[in-house]
């Protein structure tokens, strides 16, 4: 599904990506971990496309369409989601609309029909209902006002509406609380199946005892440096990663 | 709102960075002598067949005019207007009393299609007698409408059913004729004809407008609307329109405007008064969509407007909201004299300038009784080479015991070619009033436009949301109708303005 060979990349004339290869077959959830500065953040931001990323070396493929020559919003249609670590404002944007016009432009470049205002709301409560978020959360501007906790749940909604079939989730654990982390985790792991990947990007153990990744990688100096099963993340967090740069 | 959802559809639909209404209407016009002089006051005055006491007020104000000098302290920039070189009336030549759709000239009614004013209306805005005494299909209640083609009203729609209430909505040029004692009361009483340099022009050589009366106690049952429409070349439109509510009366009403697109400017110097007597309310909204010239500046409308309002009575409203999205030059301050106690004074603003567009504009309320209150909303959104101000004066009086005011003003700058300017004056003479001053400047964040296109939305859809959500506070002060036609219009107008 997802398939990164020798990708570099560039922020302001400094390397951070220095070789990445990684492959995520489809139905199959991969955590990245890695300590502050490794590239984590950089890596989700070149995959789904923003802008002061140079690119200066490899290829991407995603359902074998090369991802690094797609525009953001075409990679969004061709179902790559990333949870923003920081998820952003926008003022006076009401959330439902938000949450509308993303879904109605995603189902556009899937030939789908478009949901109306009634069909939407259907929808959205019962995902919200899942994810315990109070419905008035719809009304307010997207993020404005939300707690730490409140933004990252409005980001695995989003996630579960637009229902992509790979989502980063960049830090989605930081800055929550343990009933919170479960939400989130629960909410992913609704999504699991054949056709859903995901890459969970995380600096802490802790979220993979409630989303067990099927391989855990390593990322360190803008490489992977280890590729290994569930049981990476626990001896990383014994020993931290100072074990791995001895190794 | 899930309209913006419809705006974006509706968008792209539209061709990129095209002013749809910017087509001409062929049809035989007639025009008085190119040029500015007392014997073209006296033309126009005799055109609309005039009694003697307007044609005086008229000269009057021409006489004024000449002593005046056009103002130099906004903050736009253009050549010198050489007032001889327009034509200060123009108007499509008249066949005698069209009765049916087949009489009236096809290129009017063509006009008024393409500008989507709908069919029903078509009838009875290109003058044709009986047609449009029944709701709109769907239930939702019409809207009357005065369409004013360069230098006349060409047709007002629903007048006989409004009469049935008392209101008076009709060309102001048929009030003079049919409602003398109210124009002459009225005019000028608010905007005297001396008021400023384009205010005395207009007041000299003014063509029509509408003019609005709403009854003691009477609460307008529709929308009231004018539609200006510039067509001819070379010709300036100076439209006049009065309204007035009388004790507890309350009307909301619409002005649009669209022209031609043309390599000339053209001005478009206005005069709007609206008076407000005891518990009397006005709303008054304009989606401005003038040509706004070309993308290398070239032509679009000069929009030199004198607006204010005068809350005569006590506990009286009036609210301005204006969306400006058009016009080379804007020029203009819708305002309030709060005369009355507890008398309410609001402005809702959105102007945009993009390409090489100006915007001077802002408000002035006069706090003169006790208790008066007022907001001043205002976002400005520059773009491209776009210059916007936006300048306001808040002035307390010494009787205005307990006044309120407050002002909010953000700007939102697209790319780094624009500008922003905020120029508020605060005059407080009273030790009881409180004024709150609140502003700020933002741009279109790059990572406000990444979280959007991630999620699937186009780079221009996702500047239209931003955008539509920084003017919310005061796209929901607009009719419903034309809150649409509105987030439509900021879309289109931003139109490559980022990339």
């Amino acid at each position: 599904m997802l398939k990164i060979e020798g990708l570099r990349a560039e922020v302001e004339g400094k390397e951070i990506l220095k070789g990445i290869d990684l492959e995520v077959p489809a139905g199959e959830i991969h955590a990245i971990m890695g300590p502050n500065g490794s590239g984590k953040s950089t890596l989700s931001y070149v995959l789904a496309g923003r802008e002061g990323y140079e690119i200066t070396g490899g290829a991407v493929s995603f359902h074998g369409q090369d991802l690094l020559a797609m525009e953001p919003e075409e990679r969004a249609a061709a179902g790559l989601f990333l949870a923003f670590q920081y998820p952003v404002e926008l003022p006076g944007v009401g959330n439902a609309n938000f949450l509308r016009t993303a879904l109605n432009a995603i189902r556009r470049s899937k030939g789908e029909p478009e949901l109306d205002a009634m069909q939407f709301l259907k929808v959205a409560r019962a995902r919200m209902k899942a994810l315990s978020m109070p419905e008035d959360m719809l009304k307010r501007g997207v993020n404005v006002g939300f707690s730490g906790g409140e933004k990252k749940r409005n980001e695995v909604l989003q996630m579960a509406l637009l229902n992509p079939g790979m989502a980063i989730l960049d830090e989605t654990d930081s800055g929550l609380d343990i009933d919170a982390l479960k939400i989130v985790a629960d909410g992913v792991n609704a999504m699991r199946g054949p056709a859903f990947s995901s890459l969970v990007i995380t600096h802490y153990q802790r979220l993979l005892d409630y989303i067990v990744p099927d391989k855990v990688h390593v990322l360190m100096g803008g490489r992977i440096v280890q590729t290994g099963g569930p049981e990476l993340a626990h001896q990383l967090e014994a020993s931290g990663y100072g074990s791995v740069q001895a190794a | 709102m899930p309209a913006v959802t419809e705006t974006i559809d509706a968008v792209q639909s539209v061709t990129q960075g095209a002013y749809k209404y910017g087509f001409e209407t062929e049809i035989d016009m007639e025009f008085a002598p190119k040029g500015l002089n007392e014997d073209i006051v006296r033309f126009i005055s005799a055109k609309k067949e005039e009694p003697a006491w307007l044609l005086e007020w008229r000269l009057k104000a021409f006489a004024l005019w000449k002593t005046m000098v056009e103002p130099t302290w906004p903050a736009v920039k253009y050549p010198p207007i050489d007032y001889q070189d327009a034509y200060y009336y123009a108007a499509p030549v008249k066949k005698a009393g069209p009765k049916s759709l087949d009489e009236v000239d096809p290129e009017l009614l063509r006009t008024y299609e393409k500008l989507g004013i709908p069919l029903k209306e078509q009838a009875i805005l290109a003058g044709v007698e009986g047609a449009g005494d029944t709701p709109a299909e769907g239930g939702r209640m019409p809207i009357a409408v005065d369409a004013v083609f360069d230098s006349v009203s060409v047709a007002t729609s629903y007048k006989d059913r409004l009469a049935k209430e008392g209101i008076i909505f009709c060309a102001i040029s048929e009030a003079v004729r049919e409602h003398p004692e109210l124009v002459r009361q009225y005019l000028g009483s608010v905007v005297p004809q001396g008021d400023n340099f384009f205010a005395a022009l207009n007041s000299a050589v003014f063509t029509d407008g509408s003019f609005v009366y709403i009854p003691k106690g009477v609460k307008c049952p529709m929308e009231l609307s004018t539609y200006f429409r510039i067509n001819a070349k070379s010709t300036g439109q100076f439209e006049r329109t009065l309204i007035i509510a009388d004790e507890r009366a309350s009307v909301s009403y619409l002005e649009g405007c669209t022209a031609p697109m043309r390599d000339e400017n053209q001005l478009h110097a206005a005069v709007v008064e609206l008076v407000a007597l005891d518990d009397a309310s006005i709303k008054y909204s304009t989606v401005q969509n003038w040509y706004p010239g070309d993308e290398n500046g070239k032509g679009g409308i000069y929009n030199f407007v004198t607006k204010r309002g005068a809350c005569r009575g006590a506990r009286s409203k009036i609210s301005w909201t204006q969306v400006e999205t058009g016009s080379a030059i804007t020029w203009k301050y819708p305002s309030c004299l709060l005369l009355g106690e507890d008398s309410v004074g609001e402005f809702y603003s959105v102007a945009i300038t993009n390409n090489w567009q100006q915007a001077d504009t802002g408000t002035k309320m006069f706090h003169i009784g006790p208790r008066t209150r007022s907001t001043i909303i205002s976002k400005g959104i520059s773009a491209g080479q776009g210059q916007n101000t936006y300048r306001g004066l808040v002035k307390i009086s010494p009787k205005a015991t307990g006044a309120r005011n407050f002002t909010q003003c953000d700007s939102l700058l697209i790319g780094d070619q624009c500008g922003a300017h905020t120029v508020p004056y605060i005059e407080n003479r009273c030790i009881t009033a409180k004024v709150e001053h609140e502003a700020t400047t933002s741009r279109i964040a790059e990572d406000q436009l990444f979280y959007c296109r991630q999620r699937g939305l186009s780079q221009e859809d996702a500047v239209g949301l931003i955008v539509n959500g920084f003017c919310r506070e005061v796209l929901k002060e607009l009719p419903m109708e034309f809150a649409v036609e509105a987030q439509k219009l900021l879309q289109i107008s931003l139109e490559g303005s980022v990339g």
